[in-house]
């Protein structure tokens, strides 16, 4: 008996001390980084927790999100945006536009060079654009260069473009880092793994699925970069990098979930930008029965968008129309019904010949954002009120991007990408040979129209009514039912100063971000 | 021939090689049936926006433009020279990338195992040394906690305990390698390690309490007690020796858990292992990565149950007399 409990106090001793030691192991880093506010650490890395590693490093290619933040701080584009996502000189100092619009002439910045030392010239310049615009690229932003037809560098510092239509979105159009002026001597395969760009900061190591890390170009052409260093560590998981930087382990972190952003607490300062890309019901009205304009218009007056933003998001983004730029921003209440009416949303559901109602058919995207399914079963309740039954596929990613593309779909829920320009925003998708405009599922003459006026326009004030009237003629013929934008959540420590979030979720400020201690 | 076939060995052997060669052609076709392909992954709805001579180059570039029987034997044709394919995403061989996560998949079954038995041996003895009685319903619900908590649960739960209460959380430091740094990889192994463990623990647990209860009434051990074999001597090397075998057994067969588990716990506490490239590789559809990744987990699975067959015939000598 005594031997007995022995044996079993000796049992339990050994599982004490292990889980003593397992708690004892894992203490002794408990502390890392209190973080008192002081000077910037010259040589200080920022450590930034993201969920997932970059696809690519390669810069024409990439539509990765994780990607272009790491590549942005890599590479060099001829404009910039700057934080209210205006157009200002990037590698090109200068610009002037022709008075019939058709030539665009760039003058270079001087004495940049790559990363690995080459200089940075014209020939640079036309080699890049010119690749892009060639197919076997498969360059995303190709199309960016549709209205360029001949690439010209009359000497080293200048670049002429001509074109076959004027295009004032083109300057914004060379913005993004898709758009990145790549060294002429370089290749694809030997950019995947050793970038060499013109931009503040250049790879210091990659460890696939681990980690990647940045160290200060020296030979910035710009201002001194503000971090010695930048590490991109994958935490694949958000509630995971949530306790890295309640830990300290991590000084900034991206979020778009506002539930995740609510549970970072006092260790981190958490700054809330709208974003450019935006929710919307699609509508394919190509097909039956969303060729019938009232049964869209019934559809737009039975929404309220502002309970599927509280529903669906907690209510922590804003109510929209169709563009999303600061600089060009639509008035969401400019629209047959800015308000849920469903007296309206009946008449015109009884003009379109469905008074008994009517079943319709949605595609969902179930693993891609954190709201998707949410918005689509509060549209659905909203509009079986009115008689509309929505019938929800919800699809897995792959599934719902192959439909997606295909435009085999009547409706489909969707969270789109803004862009600064409105051109270069819904060009592709609502004039008649954009090339989404399959995916769009709507065109006209009249925005044909319009879509050739703002390009053809350089004057700032004409392009602002352009652009609020392809707004209203999207609106009133409810092309889609745009949603809400909502926000991104920037988390830094208080350790980290001087970054400056940006709608469109960029990370380029990291250029002039710094850190303590 | 039949005198070759007739050794257990070889018919072991022939039956492995059987099996990867099944999982290799199942996980070849349900990769390319379900929706999507690596373009569609990388590019996502921007795809649309791909022209047809963009997309031509694309598929040509990962070599979605060859017929699958093509592709298929071009898949099989490299695996025999030791080419498991490349990852575009990762820019790197598959093979160096398994060199890379294998150890850190390898490290953590082991030390998961080891937790399992230091929990859940002495738990099963504990549960079996009074049947029916407290410490038998203490060692049975510990039991029933482990079966039924699910990993991803018991893992948030732990990371969000340990970083709020704690501070602590060493999954955030980025990863250690054992050699480099064996005291913070320790730490990092530790939590993983115990929330896959304590989901061993359970079966292993239950199976030491049957055998243990099934071992004590066999007629060698009262003979060994009338003999006068001290009590400590009779449990360790009378009982538990031979309640062993089916405990070893068990855990073999658990080793395919703890591959799943892996998969989960390696995605929460952010581990560079072979479960997570699995994960990553379907995420982005890169069918180099995930076809070789799971044949190498099968192979592993099989080798695992290789090794399970041989310890019981040094463990019980009846298995090898048969």
């Amino acid at each position: 008996m005594t031997q007995r409990k022995r044996r079993v106090q000796a049992g339990l001793a050994a599982l004490g001390v292990a889980t003593a030691t397992a708690l004892l192991v894992s203490g002794c880093t408990g502390t890392s980084t209190a973080t008192p506010s002081g000077t910037p650490n010259a040589d200080g890395t920022l450590v930034i927790g993201v969920t997932t590693d970059a696809n690519t490093l390669y810069p024409w290619t990439t539509t990765q999100f994780q990607a272009t933040n790491v590549l942005q701080n890599i590479y060099g584009t001829l404009t910039e945006f700057d934080e209210n996502l205006e157009v200002v000189p990037g590698l090109a100092e200068s610009w002037e536009t022709s008075e019939d619009g058709l030539t665009v002439t760039f003058t270079l910045r001087e004495g940049v060079t790559y990363s690995n030392g080459a200089a940075f010239d014209s020939a640079d310049v036309v080699a890049s654009l010119t690749a892009i615009k060639n197919p076997d690229t498969a360059a995303v932003s190709a199309t960016n260069l549709a209205s360029v037809s001949t690439i010209e560098a009359p000497d080293a510092s200048t670049v002429v473009l001509t074109l076959s239509a004027p295009d004032a979105a083109l300057v914004s159009k060379l913005a993004p880092v898709t758009m990145a002026i790549l060294d002429s001597d370089d290749t694809a395969a030997t950019l995947e793994t050793a970038p060499n760009g013109t931009g503040p900061y250049m790879l210091d190591e990659r460890k696939p699925n681990e980690s990647i890390s940045l160290v200060r170009n020296t030979d910035y052409w710009g201002d001194t970069p503000g971090l010695g260093g930048i590490e991109f560590r994958v935490i694949p998981d958000e509630a995971a990098i949530v306790s890295a930087l309640q830990s300290g382990n991590v000084q900034m972190a991206v979020f778009d979930d506002a539930l995740v952003a609510d549970t970072i607490g006092a260790s981190a300062e958490v700054a809330k930008t709208p974003q450019l890309n935006y929710h919307a019901l699609q509508f394919n009205s190509r097909k039956a029965p969303f060729d019938n304009l009232d049964l869209r218009l019934a559809i737009q007056c039975a929404i309220d968008r502002q309970q599927v933003l509280d529903t669906a998001a907690l209510g922590e983004g804003e109510v929209t129309g169709p563009i999303t730029s600061p600089a060009f921003l639509s008035d969401p209440d400019a629209r047959p019904c800015p308000e849920a009416d469903i007296e309206t949303a009946e008449k015109h559901l009884a003009d379109a010949g469905y008074a008994d109602g009517i079943t319709i058919d949605a595609i969902v995207m179930q693993d891609g954002y954190s709201t998707a399914v949410a918005e689509a079963e509060n549209v659905q309740a909203q509009l079986a009120e009115i008689g509309i039954t929505l019938n929800l596929e919800v699809l897995e990613s792959g599934a719902y991007v192959d439909r997606w593309v295909a435009g085999d779909f009547g409706a489909a829920f969707a969270l789109n990408g803004g862009q600064p320009d409105p051109d270069a925003m819904y060009g592709r998708y609502f004039t008649s040979t954009g090339n989404l405009n399959a995916v769009a599922g709507y065109s006209s003459d009249t925005l044909d129209a319009l879509f050739a006026a703002g390009k053809a326009s350089n004057d700032l004030d004409e392009r602002k009514q352009i652009y609020a009237d392809v707004s209203k003629e999207l609106e009133d013929n409810a092309v889609w039912v745009w949603l809400f934008t909502g926000y991104n959540y920037t988390a830094t420590a208080p350790s980290v100063q001087g970054f400056t979030p940006l709608p469109n979720g960029s990370l380029q400020y990291l250029r002039d971000t710094t850190i303590t201690g | 021939m039949r005198k070759l076939l007739a050794n257990p060995l070889v018919r072991r052997i022939g039956g492995a090689i059987l099996t990867l060669v099944g999982v290799a052609i199942a996980v070849f076709i349900m990769l390319r049936a379900i929706p999507g392909d690596q373009i569609t992954a990388a590019f996502g709805t921007e795809a649309a926006a791909l022209s047809p001579e963009q997309r031509a180059s694309l598929e040509a570039y990962y070599g979605l433009d060859q017929p699958l029987i093509v592709q298929f034997f071009t898949w099989l044709g490299s695996l025999l020279t030791g080419n498991l394919g490349f990852s575009a995403r990762a820019q790197q061989s598959v093979l160096e990338m398994t060199a890379a996560a294998l150890p850190v998949t390898l490290e953590l079954a082991l030390l998961s195992i080891v937790l399992a038995f230091i929990i859940g041996v002495p738990l099963g003895m504990l549960s079996a040394s009074r049947p029916n009685g407290f410490r038998d319903f203490f060692g049975q619900a510990v039991g029933l906690a482990g079966l039924g908590i699910p990993a991803f649960l018991l893992a948030t739960t732990l990371l969000a305990i340990t970083a709020t209460s704690f501070g602590f959380n060493p999954n955030g430091l980025g990863y250690a390698r054992l050699f480099d740094d064996p005291l913070l990889n320790l730490q990092q192994m530790l939590m993983p390690a115990l929330v896959l463990g304590f989901g061993i623990a359970a079966p292993i647990m239950r199976t030491t309490r049957t055998a243990v209860l099934e071992v004590r009434s066999l007629d060698f051990v009262r003979t060994a007690r009338a003999k006068g074999v001290p009590p400590r001597r009779l449990q360790i090397h009378h009982v538990l020796r031979n309640a062993l075998v089916p405990i070893v057994t068990m855990t073999g067969l658990q080793f395919g858990y703890l591959l799943g588990g892996a998969v989960v716990v390696e995605q929460i506490f952010s581990l560079p292992g072979i479960g997570r490239q699995v994960l990553l590789g379907i995420n982005q559809k890169e069918f180099a990565v995930v076809q070789s990744t799971v044949l190498v987990i099968a192979l592993l699975f099989v080798i695992v149950n290789l090794l399970t067959d041989l310890l019981y015939r040094v463990i019980d000598p009846r298995v090898r007399a048969s």
